[in-house]
């Protein structure tokens, strides 16, 4: 019995870890690479499921409809990038709280434009896996978790591939480095950041399309989200793309175990343990380079 | 002012009801209260309005935020001068505005404020809704009354770590205690978790006869998709409860058939049993108006109650035939009123005399069209006994595959 509910609870902690990273993916790039504190990357999350329900009352399918919605997204993330540039960046007035008043604002901005259009109830998804769950042996994985679950290493994998192996990925970990030294290259750090900033986003048109599938959401479910992206991403240490997706499950599994044999209502203080334990004895994060 | 003329004056004028709705926020959901209002006041002015005077309702959005109550209340009171008060929805929002109402000696309307005049005691304060007396740890103890009929003698508590399920799980190992049942897990998590497998697993494991779940509708979610996924156990005749989120159509819409032999709460259901002219006509109206506005499609648990809420003050304002707090209050104390949910009699501290909390059982649930739940058999009510309309289907997984 309890080898039982040692099995289950690590793989449910896998898979939640999982969807954890892919909520996280997005903040990685704009806080861990950019240095920018997007608080509003969870609403952006919750608009991206929003999204989804909608196409999903429609007869799609929310992950595969939100491929397209990504590329919705990058268009409205580099337009917002710069409106955040022209404010600040520009000004050479790019104040860390400056720029938290900002995306503070914005959260509930989004917040409330999707409680005037959608009302405040709870929406969810109608797909047909939803309520079923794939057996092994004595583990019991839900297809609820399970198929929103396979997107994290996607997205990382894609991400990272990207990142390491392309011109524009390269300088975007340039411009995380030194700002800069990319201009003297003769690359516009501005566009740059744009378009990373574009790539999160649209990381929050997927990760809303899997979050909608694990459960229901109103407008503001993203509150719920954001204390657990930040010590994801500071877990894994800034920047580091893969290891999101390790902090991700290191937490998720924590929280399962802590769920299964201790209190569930110590599940939340785990990420934020670990994070302080992280930050006392490793301040660059789990695989964070030094700076 | 000559008084002829101020008296004149005064019969013109009409009598203003405020109250603060929950049109924003986290709370907006319940903004159908103000539907139920709005019938309330046409119908009655359609008749003639209270005392030959017009009712005018005064109404502000309190962003679903405690801190905009005292505020918004005193503004009512001292500024726009209404004659009645309604509480804000729920007992979190009611509870900083009560010591104002009492210490000013005002009427007040609650709506949904469970328990919310326990500590208090304010003499001029009535419940629109049923909780009925001690409703802090009462309210649901028909779930319990349920579990004795039917044998059940280890219960199993889950609850969030939120107040009003802390309390509701209080209330429900008291109850438990008080009818010799064994309480064999008592657990809580924390609010929006959203995979209860490790948890199901833990209940199974102890082999309850009933579950006691006190949620809200993120987490009524999970669990009700949990037990499709992972299972309780062949043991558990009886669970639910406590779960918010049932008594709205988004959520019903939402898990379909997976909600079949789960029992909860609610304060109407559609059975032969409740069934009377006034509240299918009521309903009737608000499901249109309902439609053009994006409220909840069924409306059956908020906007009756707000227009018991217009009912009650109708019966005082009548009753005693002018706007004198006191003389409104003896009314309602001494007399029975008929509203639309049935006959209403209080006790001093205006609760409801009689708990018409329902336990329902969902029953016949196939495919997700919210329309099929204003069907009868689709919530079977197991308790109160005096509105019953079936007997529990046990155990749990022969309900869910019936």
């Amino acid at each position: 019995m309890i080898l039982e509910l040692l099995a289950n609870a690590i793989s449910t902690g896998v898979l939640l870890g999982c969807i954890y990273a892919a909520l996280a993916l997005g903040l990685a790039v704009s806080f861990g690479l950019l240095h920018i504190p997007n608080i509003a990357h969870p609403v952006f999350v919750v608009t991206g499921a929003f999204a989804a329900t909608v196409f999903n009352a429609m007869g799609f399918d929310p992950l595969l409809v939100s491929l397209p919605l990504a590329l919705v997204f990058y268009g409205a993330g580099i337009a917002f990038f710069e409106f955040y540039s022209r404010i600040y960046e520009k000004r050479g007035e790019s104040d860390t709280m400056q720029a938290l008043t900002l995306f503070f604002g914005v959260s509930l901005v989004i917040e409330t434009v999707l409680v005037m259009q959608f009302g405040a109830d709870q929406r969810s998804t109608d797909v047909d896996y939803v309520g079923q769950s794939l057996t092994l042996g004595p583990v019991v994985m839900p297809y609820r978790l399970l198929i929103p679950a396979l997107v994290a290493p996607v997205m990382v994998t894609a991400l990272w591939l990207y990142l390491k192996y392309t011109y524009a990925g390269i300088a975007i970990r340039a411009v995380a480095h030194d700002e800069r030294a990319l201009s003297v290259s003769g690359i516009d750090p501005g566009w740059i950041k744009r378009h990373a900033f574009g790539i999160a986003a649209a990381t929050a048109a997927i990760s809303g399309a899997a979050l909608v599938i694990v459960g229901p959401i109103d407008p503001f479910a993203g509150r719920m989200q954001i204390g657990r992206a930040f010590a994801v991403v500071i877990l894994a240490g800034m920047g580091s793309i893969p290891g999101t997706l390790a902090a991700g499950i290191l937490i998720g599994v924590t929280e399962a175990l802590v769920g299964a044999f201790g209190s569930p209502s110590w599940a939340p203080a785990v990420a934020f343990t670990m994070l302080l334990a992280t930050l006392a004895f490793k301040p660059s994060g789990l695989f964070g380079a030094a700076r | 002012m000559p008084a002829v003329w101020r008296t004149a004056h005064g019969q013109g004028a009409p009598i203003r009801i405020g109250t603060t709705i929950c049109k924003t926020g986290a709370l907006s959901s319940t903004k159908s209260t103000l539907t139920g209002l709005e019938l309330w006041r046409d119908d009655v002015n359609k008749a003639g309005g209270l005392l030959g005077r017009p009712v005018e309702l005064v109404t502000y959005d309190d962003q679903s935020a405690v801190a905009q109550i005292p505020s918004l209340y005193s503004k009512l009171v001292d500024i726009d001068k209404v004659d009645v008060l309604i509480s804000p929805y729920g007992a979190g929002l009611s509870a900083p505005l009560m010591p104002f109402v009492k210490q000013r000696d005002l009427f007040m309307i609650g709506m949904f404020a469970l328990a919310g005049n326990d500590v208090t005691r304010h003499d001029k304060f009535f419940h629109s809704a049923p909780w009925g007396p001690e409703s802090k740890t009462n309210w649901a103890r028909g779930f319990f009354d349920v579990a004795k009929k039917n044998g059940c003698s280890r219960i199993a508590v889950l609850s969030a770590d939120v107040e009003f399920a802390k309390t509701a799980a209080g209330g429900a190992e008291q109850i438990a205690g008080e009818y010799g049942m064994t309480v064999v897990y008592k657990q809580s998590y924390p609010p929006a978790t959203n995979d209860f497998s490790s948890i199901l697993r833990n209940i199974k494991a102890q082999t309850p006869d009933a579950v006691f779940v006190c949620s809200y509708p993120p987490d009524s979610t999970a669990l009700v998709r949990g037990l499709s996924e992972v299972g309780i156990g062949d043991s558990v005749k009886l669970f639910g409860g406590a779960m918010v989120g049932t008594q709205y159509a988004s959520l019903l819409g939402s898990l379909g058939p997976a909600l079949n032999g789960i029992v909860s709460f609610a304060l109407y259901a559609p059975e032969p049993t409740m069934a009377n002219s006034e509240m299918t006509a009521f309903l009737s109206r608000y499901e249109k108006v309902a439609a053009e506005q994006g409220l909840d499609p069924l409306g059956f648990y908020i906007p009756p109650f707000a227009y018991v809420a217009g009912q009650l003050i109708a019966a005082a304002v009548t009753g005693a035939g002018s706007l004198d707090k006191a003389a409104m209050a003896k009314v309602l104390h001494e007399t029975e009123v008929k509203t639309i949910a049935g006959p209403a009699k209080f006790n001093d501290i205006g609760d409801w005399t009689e708990r018409r909390v329902l336990m329902v059982q969902f029953r016949d649930i196939k495919g997700k069209d919210v329309a099929q739940f204003r069907q009868a058999g689709r919530q079977v009510i197991l308790d109160p006994p005096s509105l019953r309309s079936g007997d529990l289907v046990a155990p749990l997984t022969k309900a869910r595959s019936s």
